[in-house]
């Protein structure tokens, strides 16, 4: 055997023509297509699942047809009659609530004054439709409302001594439907982002007595 | 007041802006006397960590007077306090089991969206670092806002010099909690990735704890001159193959415990630091992890890998078989400053832990951002920055 030594070799290298190039995205497209194939096989799509434990409003594909459903779970180390008891005196709530700016109560009617989208106000009118004392409160929107919403929270004993579990459920038509929500979503006026912001206050108020902010001075 | 603000990568200066005054009922105001540049505050500066703002103050280690107090506040106007960089509020879940790092009230609501994202569960707060944090003005500064001031700060007895109990605030429960993480025993050879102030402290920490060698991995000199005075071993990983030398080191077993104390920005011209490096230049996010994925290898099998280091993102070519296949435990998280500050104030009082010996210089306030260049640039000699806001320029 010889080892050639001398001249480097010079061989043109060919251009990859469209055949070539065609091939190479085919088998591609074709190992792609396996693996979401397989993965889809393992994962079990199109097979027959009995209903979970899960909440509704976490299912893959809402059930709740024009609402939107949107919800939260907080643990909070207090008591369960202490929180119910914040909860249940809504006037308590301006403190915590980041886009309400006023609540009025009168008996089993409640007028809150939202900031929407892009300093828009929205009246809601909701009554009180059930509250058993200690565990659960339920509010839907009157017929003059600005929004069609309905809603409950809830109030459990957290397991051993974590205190009590809180969860709140909004349902709502979006004003302006799908696109509206988007909208909302991006001034962060949707309700799913102010509710999770709104129960976490509620959890710094209730545990610590006071609501976490960076300000560095009361006016900013 | 003067306070050392944040403009954009490499980019920060000494600006005046308002003083701060209680907003919430537990607030109390200090007055800064010293406050120290932390390797996390270059994390900041290289512009690697998401969420900041121009004009943020910085600054996470910092000590000084009460000078107001909100009606919650257990603190007295006049009193000396080491604040820990953690904002912790001392009742929710993680502060009751001392996870202090992990509070749940501490990271302001609206701040708390982009870590829920990232991490799956919100950060708690911490001073002086990024929106994802909570966006807290921090204290390279005159004054600062404390929130929770009955929980974090520790008074500190009159006779102790600021540069005795300032790293309380930090480094010095970080590189604790590291050896700590690592359940270091009689037996052990513990191996530190990193000879900055926190790899450093924690090579003290394991000493202390008991560890029978120690072994730190840098490539400046001063670095390793420091951690081989504490007692240490040194390597050199410009000069030597880390883990072939650390096979031999440790009687061919591998270290039963070792300490990534580098983090994210790892340098070492390795081919996956390289990569790394591409990765986070062109804004895909990754993390620089060559120190930790050779931490991983290095160790023996059942060993103990401890992460004090930063990491903010997403790291590639994570060799999980390693962690998997020899049956390894990490630890990792922001310290728990408040679960470590008592007994580590009573160590420093009674001569156990030395913690002057890494600061190199003092500054005034106004030649902060002359402490960042050199910090980041000459980490040879620039080993620990302590600015004093009373130092006359």
């Amino acid at each position: 055997m010889t080892l050639k030594t001398s001249g480097p070799i010079h061989r043109p290298r060919p251009q990859p023509g469209l055949f070539q190039t065609l091939a190479l995205a085919g088998a591609l497209a074709g190992v792609a297509g396996y693996a979401i194939w397989t993965t889809a096989r393992r994962h079990g799509a199109g097979a027959v699942h009995p209903p979970d434990d899960a909440p509704g409003r976490t299912a893959t594909r809402s059930r709740f047809g024009r609402h939107a459903v949107t919800g939260r779970t907080v643990t909070i180390a207090r008591p369960r009659q202490e929180v119910y008891e914040f909860w249940r005196d809504f006037r308590n709530l301006e403190g915590v609530m980041e886009n309400v700016t006023q609540i009025e109560a009168e008996g089993a009617m409640t007028r809150w004054t939202i900031r929407g989208p892009a300093d828009t106000h929205l009246r809601v009118e909701t009554e009180t439709v059930s509250d058993r004392p200690g565990e659960q409160i339920a509010w839907q929107s009157t017929p003059g409302s600005q929004i069609e919403t309905k809603g409950k929270i809830m109030f459990r004993d957290a397991p051993g001594r974590r205190g009590t579990e809180v969860e709140a459920i909004i349902a709502y038509v979006p004003p302006g439907g799908r696109v509206g929500q988007i909208i909302a979503k991006l001034f962060q006026a949707e309700p799913a982002i102010q509710g999770r912001r709104d129960l976490k206050r509620l959890k710094m108020l209730l545990e610590t007595g006071e609501v976490a902010t960076s300000a560095n001075r009361k006016s900013a | 007041m003067r306070a050392l603000t944040w403009q954009g990568k490499h980019d920060v200066r000494v600006e005046t802006m308002p003083d701060p005054e209680i907003v919430n009922p537990r607030d109390a105001i200090i007055e800064v006397t010293s406050t120290a540049i932390c390797g996390s505050d270059l994390h900041l500066y290289d512009g690697v960590i998401p969420g900041m703002l121009a004009g943020d103050i910085l600054g996470h280690e910092f000590m000084g007077r009460v000078v107001d107090t909100g009606p919650g506040s257990t603190l007295q106007k006049g009193q000396r306090v080491v604040v820990p960089f953690t904002i912790s509020c001392g009742s929710c879940f993680f502060c009751s089991h001392q996870q202090y790092a992990a509070c749940d009230n501490s990271n302001p609501a609206e701040k708390q969206d982009v870590s829920e994202k990232l991490y799956g569960h919100a950060t708690g707060g911490l001073f002086g670092y990024s929106h994802l944090t909570g966006g807290y003005p921090g204290g390279q500064a005159e004054y600062v806002r404390v929130p929770f001031s009955d929980v974090g700060p520790i008074v500190i007895p009159d006779g102790m010099e600021d540069d005795d109990v300032l790293f309380l605030s930090d480094i010095l429960p970080t590189g604790w909690m590291a050896a700590a993480n690592a359940d270091i025993g009689p037996d052990d050879t513990v191996v530190v990735w990193g000879c900055g102030p926190v790899g450093l402290f924690a090579i003290q920490s394991a000493l202390a704890m008991g560890a029978a060698r120690v072994i730190g991995i840098d490539h400046y000199p001063n670095r390793l001159a420091l951690a081989r005075k504490l007692g240490a071993q040194v390597i050199d990983y410009t000069q030597t193959h880390v883990l072939e030398a650390l096979m031999e080191l440790s009687g061919g077993l591998g270290p039963d415990a070792v300490i990534d104390a580098v983090g994210m920005e790892a340098h070492g011209f390795a081919p996956d630091t390289v990569m790394d490096n591409f990765k986070q230049t062109v804004g895909v996010g990754a993390d620089s992890g060559h120190a930790l994925r050779e931490a991983l290898m290095a160790v023996r099998k059942g060993g103990r890998v401890s992460v004090p280091g930063v990491y903010g993102g997403f790291l590639d070519k994570f060799p999980l078989g390693a962690l998997m296949e020899k049956g390894l435990q990490l630890r990792t998280g922001q310290t728990h400053v408040q679960k470590y500050t008592a007994e580590l104030l009573r160590r420093i009082q009674e001569g156990e832990l030395d913690t002057t010996f890494l600061i190199s210089h003092r500054l005034p306030l106004e030649d902060a951002a002359r402490g960042y260049d050199n910090f980041k640039t000459n980490q040879n000699d620039w080993t620990k920055v302590v600015l004093k806001p009373g130092l006359q320029v």
